[in-house]
């Protein structure tokens, strides 16, 4: 059984946590005294039936008001696929929120409302999902039955999203009408929409094909410890590798061939990404913490200039000559902000260019000075080593996440 | 290559999380209870670390109310892999008038435990804990990081949390805070039975069904009969067979009929539930805040 991880985003109220109840409850994902307590809720507040949104709501000033404010994760699984659901709060100010879902996920299930159709928040979303490049997308028209599951309705939905996701950068993109409170294509195909030739949400989670989504093409070993004598352990980041290789470390350059390899103990012949190594390299060569083990023809840029798109989550605003502690895979090391290069109005996504400052949840593109070279690839060609964090040096917090450009 | 299963991933992003814990930190433990999760955890910290020492020694919080089983299966598994064994226990704390006993028939040493463990943490030194939490455990789980930083109250604060972007994990910490770190977050326990299966792991008895002397509580629960619980009216004592989901206090973990032996039995059993395995817990079932509370103050 494979893992699809996926992030959910909507505007409020269009009903999100209610599609995720749908999912939970259709693949018997809720227990019965989850059950029980969701029936208690729905009673308490007056609610006729069973109002799957609650299933969702974690904590207890989430409960209390009503809304999501944090990342929750949910789990569950069918025959074919196990799924881990990264549930993001829909509002700009969790920009973080929805940051942290959408970087490990490889699809992004975006909800509206076919009454109100493509609305700005439904276009942040998008960009959002396509900026971290995530490479599938599935926009749920959601409340069909609030227009008595009518086709043109939908049409009109899919064709505004059509226009608008030619802008965007995510090639496989599917759109399926939903009732997320009657269940009508969550997980069953709707029999009062016959006029819907595509899967349920469910049928596509379990169909689309994940397996070349993360570059294998790449080796990329970023050094998190020493277990021993000429023994070097990490998790791939890309690509994979086989005893018999030779490999170089960087920043250093050095070379070596992979003579033993590990996964979790068990010796293999050959480990690919992302699963957990250890190496044994024929011969001693200097390599530490925060080195990269690579192929000597296939190398990622060695710079200390770095050209990023940065969500900013600082405290206070972001300006030039800011110095900040950077990690990249295990790489540490101190980051100047040059130049600000444009700021993206998340209201309009309009660039502003020159920017004096970003602001806390703004989304800009910067240049940055590190003090040690780093081993960097694009975002766009790899994930894993074209992103990196930024770290204030006073509070110690994680105020950043960037894309390579 | 043939594809990579589930377990694949789970099992590459725990070795990886145990592994950056080890890199970040000057002194952690692991913390152990003898259930399965924890066991699952020292299966995985060997395969991270072998053919080399553990780098964090593991560390029990001893209620006092354990299952006698636990600690007998604690004693054979440390001796078996050669680690270092740190126990603490509650019974010291109360002693020392740190923490009081609850009071009443089905009393539990859930508040008292997590006093015990920050006097730990700071008798040790300790700047991170890992734990075998999984965030399908509970609705406020489900909200963890995988690294949590913790303030010098030990206490969680869940709208304070710093983001956690792909799996950059940032350990830097400043003086009085550490770390607790969970590298079971996205295994849900189907997954840890799959895994202790496919490693053919150990497990304690008291997973599998054996036949047992329960209290019936008037919900219909079954508990252990044991030192610890006093029998109320209304209460009947049955001999079933019976095995448990979770293992922690004998005062707070149901048991469930049962006659899956085999861990094959003990999945299917498990894929087939109805009821979540913390509804199976009677510290849980106090409020329906009850692990977010616990959390707060300091709990694991
Ligand atoms: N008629 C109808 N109402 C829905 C549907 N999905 C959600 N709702 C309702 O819309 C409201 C907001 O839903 P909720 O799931 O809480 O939205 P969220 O803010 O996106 O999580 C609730 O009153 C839901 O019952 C649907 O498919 N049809």
């Amino acid at each position: 059984m494979d893992l699809l991880r996926f992030a959910t985003a909507g505007n409020v109220d269009d009903g999100k946590s209610t599609l995720i109840g749908r999912l939970l409850h259709d693949c018997r994902a809720l227990p019965d005294d989850q059950l029980e307590s969701l029936r208690r809720e729905s009673q308490r507040r007056g609610e006729e039936g069973l109002n799957l949104a609650f299933a969702t709501d974690g904590l207890r000033a989430e409960r209390a008001q009503n809304i999501t404010i944090d990342v929750a994760y949910r789990f569950f699984s069918t025959a074919r696929r196990r799924f881990i659901l990264a549930d993001c709060p829909g509002h700009l100010g969790y920009l973080a929120n929805m940051v942290t879902g959408l970087s490990t996920a490889t699809l992004a299930v975006i909800l509206v409302d076919v009454r109100h159709g493509l609305v700005e928040q439904t276009r942040r979303h998008c960009f959002l999902a396509s900026l971290f490049r995530i490479p599938h997308l599935v926009l749920c028209v959601n409340k069909m039955d609030l227009v008595a599951f009518a086709e043109g309705a939908f049409a009109e939905v899919r064709d505004q999203f059509e226009a608008f996701s030619e802008k965007v950068a995510i090639h496989d993109v599917t759109v399926i009408p939903i009732s997320a409170k009657l269940g009508d294509n969550v997980v069953q195909r709707s029999a009062a929409m016959r006029w819907y030739q595509g899967p349920s949400l469910l049928r596509h989670l379990e169909e689309v094909h994940i397996a070349s989504d993360i570059n294998q093409v790449d080796c990329r070993l970023p050094v998190q410890i020493s277990l021993g004598p000429r023994t070097w352990a990490g998790r791939l980041a890309s690509g994979h590798v086989r005893v018999g290789d030779e490999v170089m470390c960087l920043p250093g350059g050095a070379r070596a061939v992979v003579a033993g390899l590990t996964v979790a103990c068990r010796e293999v012949a050959e480990a690919r990404a992302p699963l957990s190594v250890a190496v044994q390299l024929d011969r001693d060569v200097e390599v530490r913490r925060g080195d990269m083990l690579v192929r000597v023809h296939n190398r990622p840029d060695l710079r200390c200039d770095v050209d990023a798109m940065v969500c900013w989550f600082g405290a206070e605003p972001l300006v030039a000559g800011r110095t900040l502690r950077l990690l990249h895979g295990t790489s540490q090391t101190r980051a100047a902000v040059g130049r600000l290069d444009y700021r993206l109005d998340m209201q309009t996504l309009a660039r502003q260019t020159d920017p004096p400052a970003l602001f806390p949840n703004d989304i800009g593109r910067i240049e940055l000075q590190s003090d040690q070279p780093l081993c960097l690839d694009r975002y766009q060609d790899n994930r894993a080593t074209g992103s990196f964090v930024l770290v204030d040096e006073a509070s110690n917090r994680t105020v950043a996440a960037c894309l390579v450009r | 290559m043939t594809a990579l299963t589930h377990l694949d991933v789970l099992e590459a992003e725990a070795v990886y999380v145990l592994r950056e814990t080890a890199a970040w930190f000057k002194h952690p433990a692991l913390l152990f209870s003898g259930g399965k999760d924890s066991l699952c955890m020292v299966a995985l910290a060997l395969r991270a670390f072998r053919p080399g020492r553990l780098p964090f020694p593991f560390l029990h919080i001893d209620t006092g109310h354990n299952f006698p089983e636990t600690l007998e299966f604690r004693d054979r598994l440390v001796a078996a892999i050669g680690e270092e064994l740190l126990v603490r226990r509650v019974q010291e704390t109360i002693d020392a008038g740190r923490a009081r006993d609850e009071m009443g028939p089905k009393a539990s040493r859930n508040v008292q435990q997590t006093i015990t463990l920050l006097d730990t943490v700071r008798e040790l030194g300790l700047d991170a804990l890992i734990g075998g939490g999984r965030r399908d455990e509970e609705k406020a789980r489900a909200k963890e990081r995988i690294f949590s930083l913790r303030r010098d109250s030990g206490g969680w604060n869940p709208h304070q949390q710093q983001p956690e972007f792909w799996l950059q994990l940032n350990g830097v910490l400043r003086p009085g805070e550490h770390m607790r770190v969970f590298p079971l977050s996205n295994w849900t326990e189907l997954d840890v039975w799959q895994y202790i299966g496919r490693e053919k792991l150990d497990i304690p008895a008291l997973y599998r069904a054996h036949r047992r002397r329960c209290l019936r509580t008037r919900a219909g629960i079954l508990l252990a009969e044991s030192p610890y619980l006093a029998v109320e009216e209304g209460e009947t004592v049955e001999e079933l067979s019976v095995r448990f989901r979770t293992v922690g206090d004998m005062t707070c973990s149901a048991a469930m009929e049962s006659r899956a032996v085999f861990v094959e039995e003990i999945i299917r059993e498990i894929e087939a539930a109805r009821t979540s395995e913390r509804g199976l817990r009677m510290d849980d079932r106090r409020s329906e805040a009850a692990m977010e509370d616990r959390k707060t103050e300091g709990y694991f």
